[in-house]
Formats: structure tokens, C-alpha cells, sequence
């Protein structure tokens, strides 16, 4: 698509965060024979994904609070940063754009390998000026059991929406900075990150390279120190953002909201994570400054306008974050991590090969959720088959418009909890929720909290991994429902 | 309408193994052992067999695909031999093939015989089935406990039946079954049950505790069948006919659109309603003698008595609780061989293990189970789910 837009502002934003949080106190009580100085690091709880989300749903979920029930047919392009990609190459930014069921004539691409992907790509996609572009960074790094990061690390994604109109932050500076200061890395075929010494990476790393990037970011903008009221930047290590914002003459009272308490460092996506949830409350004219590092740094400098009032989410980083479900069993979150091999029973040995030929076939109705209408009796039926399953109408399935149920109002019509199935999660709950619009389908819910499911409970649909083909490596992925938090 | 096989077809041996955990015998053993007991009872030689219909159910824990396992376990040489498949109603869909073929002239006697082996599995519990390769990616996966369960909240739902009342009625429909079960010889679990440690059973899907759920076993049983007159030529006396055979599967109403209200099964009714029309049943409640219903759970036997028009809706809780179904009640009895509860459910093998109950109540050859004078039974079977399924009913009878 050719197009005289000038894409130079965000003019949208969304996050997510997975419902499941960890009391780290947990955590630390796990590993207190062996490990028992976490015990001091054990407060508040960590996000973590359930066995069937990761970076790609965890992106579609933030992109669509960022894009609520707006227009999806003029964005022209997506890019998805994420460190932990469910496939190597297989684009999970095409997975992304098809459960959003963006236009198919839009540009992919996938941002990764990189501390930095997420404000990488953001900064790179406000300079490419290039229509509308839906951004979105999504990440779960994973740390080995009883280290410091597996008690900071939590999960979660942002998506912003680019182009030049009604902006509601402009870019209005920027510098960057490239070195190989190996604070950490993980290798290609590892899962777990390796760390060099804390103080090491604050006093050599942080404090040095930071500061130097964000001088010249602030020059490029035409801003000083003291103007920012808002200063990202993103760390796993806890005061980092303080100790450099000092340094850099910036207000501590700047300084952004880490999520550590609630939610713990979501790797790339968390600048980002952390800058849709500054967006939220950030007021017209306001001075952003976003770092991003790792292998040398990232400032971008964002201007809020005046139409940041006129925008809001569906709903925001903040109801993501309020949206939770504490566990205590740290075993669960390490089995859905595949930190533990557990015995699921011969179960669990079935096989899920997926069709990708029928995957492919089918895949207008099942990326996107569509279902279709019957323009002779109005049945919302999915899936979409030859004939209209009301028995009184049969028109052939041409007589169809199509519909998404995965915006629409749905409640649990019969359910049960399983615990005879294989499920990584038992009980399976499973059951028929029916739509408001008529539409009734089978399906599993999700995220099932203390208070459980009844007849009558209202419903949400989430894009969600179906089943994981663990032979070949292979995730497959389908909506579900999940009970709508009081 | 076509006039259906009322008395077109007569039974003139059946056979069936014991069912349970047959860890001695596969499924080739399994189809002789109820092939011989058939044979035997009717009093032919295999040769006399003209066409044969085999049921089996599971690919993976089974004799394979096609008829030709069967047809070399039994030797049948060089007649037509059919594998039926139709989930828990295949032991009933293998007796319609059979039946249909005697009825249509094209054969004069025909096998109906059916297997399973689900003790190969490893694991308690059925295989999951393949759904498809459409279907395998949307919808969830689910075991039979949890595709019977909902019928619970959706009873509740439409009935207005508190938990407890519906748990009690369940807990009853086993506790029956049990009780009669001790009676059956070729039983799987041969032993009565308290309400108490029913009630106290570990959840399997919610509403369903462990005895909420029948067994599952390994089994076979099968049925020869001819022409009225040809069994009269045999010397058959208190001759049992088919008086129907009808079979529904669901097209994906119910659980595609809001046409169904989860308390009960659609095809089970449209089934009933075209059995008792080519039978000739008016008033199932006051005419039927026995039942041999598809409890593969206490749930599906509950709404089934509703579907069945035996009790009227919103009434199985209480007709159960009141014993209309049990085996001393004096309403119809139910299960009276102690039902899937207690034989197990090799899924093949259990619409004509039902069968061969009424053909030896109906002849007055069920020994301590024997009933007083019973002149037509029904059997069911539910394959799939209630709400994408299959309901099978035959009505057997004596032959006047």
C-alpha cells in the first residue's frame, strides 16, 4: 500500500498482563533450603503466563485493548518485538495479524533477538514514517529456579497504534548508542538468561551508558533534564531507574511506575508495558523519555498533545494489572514455564499432529473467531459448514455474512470441570457458552477463578495456545472464554 | 410412511462374553466366545450365515480397520461382512444392518456381532477420539464424563432442581444398578453399593463422582437373525422379533444454535418417537416391560427417562427417587442386568449386550434376574455426546 502519511506519533495505546500472579513470598519458600536470601527479595506478586499463553497471545490480547472497537482496516503494517517467539521461523506477527484479522495486504515483521526489541522497533517505526502501523512488543523471559530473576521476572506485552493522525505523543527526540556490554544473554538454544555480577552492570552499564544516550537524545529534542515528567526505563535490577535518573538530572518524582509489585520485568516488552501504562495518565504537552537497554541504549523523547485526553483503551495497563488471580503453588508456575517434567498420565501421550492444510482452509473462521449469519433466518452459527444448521432454513453457506464473537456479550450456558481429561491446568473447564447474539459453541474456559462457573456467568473470549504438539514443536491456537472479573 | 420391520425379523440366537477386564482374551477371542454362545443357541452351523455386520468402536485398542479382522477372527469365509462404527450406538447400528438385510429378502440369516477391547488403553477411561481435522482445532478437548456432565447444570437450569435433589437422583440411579448387578453372572463390578459411598465418590466432572460413571471393560456379544418363518422351520418357540430399530443423529442444532435447552437429549426423542411408531407403542410408561438404557452415566440414564416418555419432563428426579425404575418397583423396571454401571461399556459390544438381556428375560431364561412375565423390552444407546450424538432404540418382543 502506497500512502502519503506521515507516520510520526502514537496515536494509540493498549497492554496486557496475564491474569495469574505469583506471591513471590512463594516463590522464596520453594527454595528457602538452598536459596534462602530470595526471602528478602520475596515481595508482591509476578505475572506469570498460564501453559497456554505466550508472546503471540499475549500480543493479540494487548493489541486489542489498544485498538478496543476502533477500525482495524486502515493499519498497514505490523511489527512484533518479542525475545521469546513461539517459533523460529514462522512469523508469529502473521499469527498476530490474523487474530486481530487485520487487511491481508499488510506488512509483517517480527523484532527480536535484542534487550532492546521493543523500543528498537517503536523508535524505528516513528522515524519510518510509513502509514499506520500497529506496534506491539510482547515478552515472558523465563529464569532458571531460585535465581533473583525468576522472582522479578513477570510477562506481559503493549501495543501501540503509529501515524500521523490525531497523535496523541509525538517523537520529538531521539539518540542511540551501540556497544557489547554483556549484562546478560541468553544463548539461541537456551532458555534460561546468564547474569554478570548486579553492581557491575549498575556502575559500569546502566550509570555510564544511559546517561551519555539520554544527553544526546535531550539535546535532540530541544528539552532539558528537568522538563521530563515522565523517565522509563525499564530493569529488572530494582532502583536502577532512581540511581540513573539522579544522574541524569531528572525529577525522582519522574520517574515511571516499574510494575514490579504487581506485575515483575516483562523483558523487551517491559519499557514498552510500562509506557502504555505512563500514557494513560500522562497530560498535554508533557515531556516522555523512554530508554531502552542492552547492548547499548535506546532514548526515545515523546511529546503528549493535546489529544491524549480524547483517547483511552478498552482498558488500559492499569485494568490489566487489577485483573488478577494470586496463586501460591510455585509448582504450577514452573510447570507452565516447562521448568518440570510432571506425570500427566498416558493421557497426556495423545496425539494433537495439526492438518496444516485444513488449518489453512479454515482459517477466515478460526484466526479471527468469525462466525457466519444467515441472511435467510439469521442463525450466528460456527463453525461456518456447507448448509445453516437450522434445520427449519438449510441455505447454503454463500447466504452467510460474517460476524466476530470475539468482542461479543457471552455467558455460560452448561459447563462442568473435567478431571478425567489430560489438562495442563485441571480441571478442564469446558462447557457451551452461548452469545447474545444467538451463536452457541463449545468451548474451554480459562482463568478460572476461586469463585468458579454457574450457568448465567458472563463470558469473555481470549486468544489463547489450543493444544501444544509437544513431538513437533508445535503450537496451534484457537479462543477461549474466560469469566469476566467482578 | 413405510411400514418398518415390526415381526419382519426374529432372533434366533445371541451370545455375549463376560464383560470386565478380560486380561486373558483379545478381541478375536472375545468375538468367538460370543459367536460360539450365539451359534449354539440358535442351532445352526456357521456355513447357514449369509452376511454379517461387525461393530467396533476404538481404532487404536481393537482388532483394526475394516471387516476383515473380524471376518478371519470368525472365519466367516467369503460373505459379505460390514464394519459399523457409530460411536456407543455401533452394537445396535450392527443389529439394524442385520436385521435390515433379513427384512429387505436379501439374506435369510445374518450375524450382528460387536467387540471392544478397552483394557489395551494402559489407563482407565476411554481414548480420546480423533475429532477431525477441522473440528481438532477448535474444540476442546473434553472427556465423556465432562460431554454428559453438562447435562446436569443444564437440567438444573431448566428444571429448577437444587444440586442436592439432582445428586440424590443420580446417586439412586447407580445405587439401583449395583444392587442389580449382583444378580449378573457376566457382570464386570458384581457388587452392591451404598448410597453413602456413592455420595462420597472423588469428582470425576462435575456433578459426576467416581460411581457416577460406569466401568469400562472388554466385552463381546453378538445376535443371529432371520426371517419369522425361518425360525418357526428351526423350531423356535417364544419366539423374540424385532419390532423396531430407529436411529437419530444430531446435525449440530444443539449445540450450534439456541434451540436446545440442555436438559435432555434431541435425538434420543426423535428416535423414541419413530421406535414406538413402527412398534405400535402408544403409552411407553404403562406397555414397556423392561429397559436396557445407555447409563454411561447416572445423569444420561436420568434425562433419558424423560426422553424415553416414560417420565414426564421435570418428573425422572422423582419417579427414581420413588423407585418406579427400580427392579422390585412397580413401575418399569431399568438396568435389571445392572445396566453399563456394572457390565462396563465396551463400546461395541453394549447394544447387543442390552439386547441379549430382554431376549433372555422375554424368554424366561434370565434365571435369578428373571422378571414376571415380561412381553416387550426396550434397548438405548446414546453414542457421542448428548448435544452431537446418536441415539439408537430397539424394541424387542414376543412373537404372537
Amino acid at each position: 500500500m502506497t500512502s502519503t502519511q506521515t507516520a510520526n506519533g502514537i496515536t494509540g495505546y493498549g497492554g496486557y498482563v496475564p491474569r495469574l500472579r505469583m506471591q513471590r513470598a512463594a516463590i522464596a519458600a520453594a527454595h528457602s533450603w538452598m536459596a534462602p536470601g530470595l526471602r528478602g527479595l520475596a515481595k508482591g506478586q509476578r505475572a506469570f503466563c498460564s501453559w497456554d499463553e505466550d508472546s503471540v497471545t499475549m500480543a493479540v490480547e494487548a493489541a486489542r485493548d489498544a485498538l478496543d472497537s476502533r477500525a482495524r482496516d486502515g493499519i498497514g503494517s505490523l511489527v512484533l518485538a518479542s525475545t521469546r517467539p513461539p517459533f523460529s521461523d514462522l512469523q508469529g506477527a502473521s499469527i498476530v495479524a490474523g487474530a486481530l484479522d487485520l487487511r491481508s495486504d499488510i506488512a509483517t515483521l517480527e523484532v527480536g533477538q535484542s534487550q532492546r526489541a521493543g523500543v528498537s522497533a517503536l523508535l524505528a517505526q516513528l522515524r519510518a514514517s510509513q502509514g499506520n502501523t500497529l506496534l506491539i512488543a510482547s515478552d515472558h523471559p523465563s529464569a532458571k529456579p531460585a535465581s533473583t530473576q525468576e522472582v522479578s521476572y513477570g510477562a506481559g506485552a503493549a501495543a501501540f497504534t503509529l501515524g500521523s493522525e490525531k497523535v496523541i505523543a509525538e517523537l520529538i527526540g531521539h539518540a542511540s548508542q551501540v556497544n557489547v556490554f554483556v549484562d546478560h544473554f541468553r544463548a539461541a538454544d537456551s532458555q534460561h538468561d546468564y547474569y554478570w555480577e548486579e553492581r557491575w552492570i549498575r556502575d559500569e552499564g546502566y550509570a555510564k551508558i544511559v546517561p551519555a544516550t539520554m544527553k544526546a537524545a535531550l539535546a535532540n529534542a530541544k528539552v532539558t533534564a528537568p522538563e521530563v515528567q515522565h523517565f522509563i526505563l525499564a530493569s529488572s535490577l530494582k532502583d536502577t531507574a532512581s540511581m540513573v535518573a539522579k544522574r541524569c538530572g531528572i525529577e525522582v518524582t519522574a520517574v515511571a511506575d516499574s510494575l514490579d509489585s504487581t506485575c515483575g520485568y516483562a523483558g523487551s516488552a517491559h519499557p514498552l508495558l510500562m509506557l502504555a501504562h505512563t500514557l494513560e495518565k500522562a497530560k498535554p504537552g508533557e515531556v516522555i523519555v523512554l530508554v531502552g537497554f542492552g547492548q547499548g541504549c535506546d532514548v526515545v523523547v515523546l511529546r503528549a498533545t493535546d489529544a491524549i485526553t480524547s483517547f483511552k483503551p478498552r482498558r488500559g495497563v492499569s485494568g490489566a494489572v487489577a485483573d488478577a488471580q494470586t496463586h501460591e503453588a510455585y509448582l504450577r508456575m514452573l510447570s507452565y514455564d516447562n521448568g518440570i517434567d510432571l506425570e500427566w498420565g498416558m493421557r497426556g501421550e495423545k496425539q494433537v499432529k495439526t492438518a496444516l492444510t485444513e488449518q489453512y482452509r479454515s482459517a477466515h473462521q478460526l484466526a479471527a473467531f468469525t462466525a457466519g449469519k444467515c441472511t435467510c433466518c439469521g442463525a450466528v452459527q460456527f463453525p461456518q459448514l456447507a448448509y445453516c444448521v437450522n434445520p427449519e432454513c438449510l441455505a447454503p453457506s454463500e447466504k452467510f455474512t460474517r460476524t466476530h464473537l470475539f468482542d461479543e456479550p457471552a455467558q455460560v450456558f452448561t459447563y462442568t470441570a473435567d478431571w478425567l481429561s489430560y489438562h495442563p491446568s485441571p480441571p478442564l473447564y469446558v462447557g457451551f457458552v452461548q452469545f447474545d447474539i444467538g451463536a452457541r459453541l463449545l468451548m474451554e474456559v480459562v482463568d478460572v477463578g476461586q469463585q468458579g462457573l454457574d450457568v448465567g456467568t458472563p463470558l469473555r473470549m481470549v486468544f489463547r495456545v489450543k493444544d501444544v504438539d509437544k513431538a513437533r514443536g508445535y503450537p496451534r491456537y484457537f479462543w477461549k472464554a474466560t469469566p469476566i472479573s467482578a | 410412511m413405510a411400514t418398518g420391520i415390526k415381526d419382519k425379523v426374529a432372533i434366533i440366537g445371541m451370545g455375549c462374553t463376560k464383560f470386565g477386564e478380560r486380561w486373558d482374551a483379545g478381541s478375536a477371542e472375545l468375538l468367538a466366545e460370543a459367536f460360539n454362545e450365539a451359534l449354539a443357541d440358535a442351532g445352526i452351523e456357521r456355513k447357514q450365515i449369509e452376511a454379517a455386520w461387525a461393530g467396533s468402536c476404538m481404532d487404536n485398542v481393537n482388532v483394526g480397520n475394516s471387516a476383515i479382522p473380524t471376518s478371519v477372527a470368525l472365519r466367516l469365509d467369503g460373505i459379505p461382512v460390514s464394519r459399523m462404527e457409530n460411536m456407543c450406538a455401533t452394537g445396535t447400528e450392527a443389529l439394524r444392518g442385520a436385521a435390515y438385510a433379513v427384512a429387505s429378502g436379501a439374506v435369510d440369516i445374518a450375524l450382528a456381532i460387536g467387540v471392544e477391547k478397552l483394557k489395551d488403553t494402559g489407563y482407565g477411561g476411554l481414548p480420546a477420539p480423533y475429532k477431525g481435522t477441522l473440528n481438532d482445532l477448535w474444540l476442546p478437548l473434553g472427556s465423556a464424563p465432562a460431554g454428559f456432565a453438562q447435562l446436569a447444570a443444564g437440567y438444573r437450569a431448566k428444571h429448577g432442581t437444587s444440586k442436592e435433589d439432582l445428586k440424590k437422583a443420580l446417586a439412586h440411579v447407580s445405587w439401583k444398578s449395583h444392587q442389580n448387578g449382583v444378580l449378573s453372572p457376566k457382570a464386570h463390578l458384581r457388587k452392591a453399593i451404598t448410597m453413602e459411598q456413592i455420595l462420597a465418590a472423588p469428582m470425576i466432572a462435575d456433578p459426576l463422582g467416581l460411581f457416577d460413571c460406569c466401568g469400562v471393560s472388554d466385552g463381546a456379544a453378538a445376535a443371529i437373525v432371520t426371517t419369522p418363518e425361518i425360525a418357526r422351520a428351526l423350531g423356535k418357540k417364544d419366539m423374540v422379533t424385532i419390532k423396531a430399530i430407529q436411529l437419530s443423529i444430531s446435525s449440530g442444532v444443539e449445540s450450534t444454535t439456541n434451540q436446545w435447552d440442555g436438559s435432555h437429549v434431541r435425538n434420543t426423542r426423535a428416535a423414541a418417537q419413530r421406535a414406538y411408531a413402527e412398534a405400535g407403542i402408544t403409552d411407553p410408561r404403562k406397555q414397556i416391560s423392561l429397559m436396557e438404557v445407555h447409563d454411561c452415566f447416572s445423569i444420561t440414564e436420568l434425562v433419558t427417562m424423560e426422553d424415553l416418555g416414560v417420565s414426564a419432563d421435570g418428573r425422572a428426579v422423582h419417579d427414581i427417587l420413588d423407585g418406579f425404575y427400580d427392579r422390585e418397583g412397580n413401575g418399569v423396571p431399568c438396568q435389571v442386568d445392572g445396566g453399563l454401571k456394572c457390565f462396563g461399556h465396551p463400546i461395541a459390544a453394549s447394544g447387543l449386550r442390552m439386547a441379549y438381556e430382554i431376549y433372555n428375560q422375554l424368554q424366561d431364561r434370565a434365571s435369578e434376574r428373571q422378571l414376571k412375565n415380561p412381553s416387550l423390552g426396550l434397548t438405548h444407546n446414546l453414542g457421542g455426546v448428548p448435544y452431537l450424538g446418536i441415539s439408537a432404540l430397539s424394541i424387542l418382543g414376543l412373537h404372537h
